[in-house]
């Protein structure tokens, strides 16, 4: 019916599709989230086109979840050949006024070409092509496929907003003690782990070749890293006896830092996993807990939770051991337990959760600063990740009745959910991932 | 009442006597032993080996009835306050009585996991359920016990007791249970 009609236009707010943001509610002082201005994002529309909707569809979905622009939803127009009246020489089939007249900034064009796809970006109030590319895909069976269209859509977010999206990126997390991976957008959910066994603590190393978790046994586990793609591991050095939990690549990928318990307590250590030796303990203590590493991107300083104080707080070390201090304040006392923390890609802020009431909450810590700022407040949040974007933040939260996987954009507030079967916890982001290439047998 | 029940006493009395005379107290208040055993001799038959026999049966019975006091003061759980690992006073008489069993029998082995209720980080319960574990295996050393003897383990909260997600079973669940994993048969009472 809709497409009998020569053009069927509507702007539809994205953010109708994304429920609800969080409540914007300060807390002890704590400043939340930031105020969600309609308008500030410019306008965008995929142009509807003949051929690849499948391609199209991703690249579409893709730009929206960036939550950077203001996505123009247009029905399908029966042939867009012949309505431009904007730039004829540049618009090839976009016709440019009527798109302004929508609200759009940019024009995204998905055409079919040999082997694969063209992407072109229009700069509306320009009047002309921004950026275009063409690139091959595999046949859409192929489990690259869609990996390959991800690439394509953080690119052409790259053009038009200065920085590249984060579809290309998978995330790991547990569900009824496996290890599961699945793509930003929910797709190829693929476990990790065998069946029948408790896995926890999975992480990815930088370059997402390779993925570390905790297999837990009988009240006790060592840290295994296998490759990403599923194959045989290795026990990292040093984790082979009592408990050993949060494990973290180092951003050169050499090092693994985890958190070792035994009698004496629960302490840090690193060791070597491509020589595979020479654990390190970083922490001292003395019956006390320090665990949940995660390195800066320089990887020169390590957060991580200890109960040196009393209760869980977020703390940082030279990647040595040295030089330990309190990260994120806290009033003793009255400040609730902070665990899970993880550092962002831009180095600036570590993201934890803390307990509010009884419940946890996201909450980042400005590095430089020392600023606490808290991200959500309704339901239970917890375990929270960072994209690769550095500004959407996947979580674990049971505000739909059961654990599931959240993402909060913070620089709007506006939160998403990451579908998956079953109740889910422990998410960890990868960083953005290149083209598959076969994993050296080590 | 008391009438009937005195008449019976001295028929039976009689009747012991005219079987050969031999010592009264065959025939004891039954109510210790099942019914079963009490049946009435037919014959003056030679017993005896019947009666010890009855009597190694009642010593083992209380052997074991004791032993499995033994094991279960060994395996009887403590519990703790909410992201707490201190051992509770409450529990102090517990783990004392443990000690002493331990001590008793220096052959057993022990070993003690830790757990946490649902709230809170499922990797830092990890860590507080082995705190918990590690702080009984001190309390008994501080009692004398060979740390040697004690092994330390944790579930965190992923081995609920009580599945529940109010305060009832959050209680139920901060705890430390204690397993033996050795040396556990025959069990001798402390002094």
């Amino acid at each position: 019916m809709m497409k009998t009609l020569f053009l069927l236009l509507a702007a539809v707010p994205v953010a109708g599709t994304l429920l609800a943001q969080d409540t914007a509610r300060v807390d002890q002082g704590v400043r939340i989230g930031v105020d969600y201005s309609p308008g500030m994002r410019p306008g965008l529309v995929v142009v509807p086109g003949i051929g690849v909707d499948s391609v199209r569809a991703i690249v579409r979905r893709d730009l929206d979840y960036t939550d950077r622009f203001e996505m123009i939803t247009v029905a399908d127009i029966p042939a867009s050949t012949g309505t431009n009246r904007g730039s004829a020489e540049m618009g090839g089939g976009v016709n440019y006024e009527l798109y302004k007249s929508l609200g759009a900034q940019f024009a995204v064009e998905i055409l079919s070409a040999p082997n694969g796809v063209t992407a072109r970006l229009h700069d509306l109030s320009e009047g002309r092509v921004h950026s275009q590319r063409a690139v091959s895909l595999p046949s859409t069976a192929s489990p690259d496929f869609r990996q390959e269209v991800h690439r394509l859509s953080d690119e052409v977010a790259r053009w038009a907003s200065g920085s590249p999206g984060a579809a290309a990126s998978r995330l790991l997390f547990v569900s009824g003690g496996r290890v599961y991976r699945v793509d930003s957008d929910g797709h190829d959910l693929t476990p990790l782990s065998p069946a029948g066994q408790t896995a926890l603590s999975p992480a990815w190393s930088p370059d997402g070749q390779r993925v570390a978790f905790t297999q837990l046994g009988e009240g006790r586990g060592g840290i295994l890293v296998q490759p990403a793609a599923g194959g045989a591991g290795f026990i990292v050095p040093g984790s082979g006896t009592g408990l050993n939990i949060t494990p973290a690549f180092s951003p050169d990928g050499r090092t693994l830092a985890y958190a070792h318990s035994d009698e004496r307590g629960t302490d840090i250590y690193t060791a070597n996993i491509i020589q595979r030796c020479c654990a390190q303990r970083l922490t001292v203590g003395r019956f006390a807990d320090n665990l949940s590493p995660t390195f800066s991107p320089d990887g020169r300083r390590i957060a991580f939770i200890s109960t040196r104080a009393g209760p869980p707080q977020l703390y940082v070390m030279a990647a040595d051991g040295t030089d330990q201090e309190l990260l994120a304040p806290f009033d003793y006392g009255v400040t609730g337990s902070t665990n899970a923390p993880d550092w962002s890609p831009d180095g600036a802020s570590v993201v934890f959760h803390r307990e509010v009431s009884g419940s946890p909450q996201i909450f980042l810590v400005d590095v430089g600063a020392r600023r606490v700022r808290q991200l959500t407040s309704s339901g239970r949040n917890e375990d929270p990740t960072w994209a690769p974007d550095g500004r959407h933040v996947a979580f674990i939260s049971d505000r739909s009745g059961r654990r599931q996987i959240w993402i909060v954009d913070i620089e709007t507030g506006r939160v998403r959910q990451l579908g998956t079967p079953g109740s889910a916890r422990l998410p960890a982001w990868s960083r953005r991932l290149g083209r598959t290439t076969p994993v050296p047998n080590p | 009442m008391r009438a009937p029940s005195l008449l019976m006493l001295l028929t039976a009395a009689a009747f012991a006597v005219a079987c050969g005379g031999r010592s009264a107290p065959e025939e004891p208040a039954p109510e210790p032993t099942p019914a079963p055993a009490s049946t009435p001799a037919p014959e003056p038959v030679d017993d005896s080996a019947e009666r010890e026999r009855l009597e190694r049966e009642r010593l083992a019975r209380e052997a074991a009835e004791r032993a499995r006091t033994l094991a279960t003061d060994l395996s009887a759980m403590i519990n703790f306050d909410y992201d707490q690992a201190v051992v509770r006073q409450a529990d102090q008489e517990t783990l004392d009585r443990k000690a002493a069993i331990l001590a008793a029998n220096p052959g057993v082995r022990l070993r003690i996991s830790g757990h946490a209720d649902e709230r809170g980080s499922d990797e830092y319960n990890l860590a507080l359920g082995n705190r918990r574990a590690a702080a009984a295996k001190r309390y008994l050393e501080n009692k004398g016990i060979d740390g040697s003897r004690i092994e330390v383990v944790s579930y965190g909260e992923e081995r609920p007791l009580n599945p529940g997600s109010d305060e009832t079973a959050y209680a139920q669940n901060r705890r430390d249970e204690f397993e033996v994993t050795g040396g556990g048969d025959n069990l001798v009472a402390p002094q």
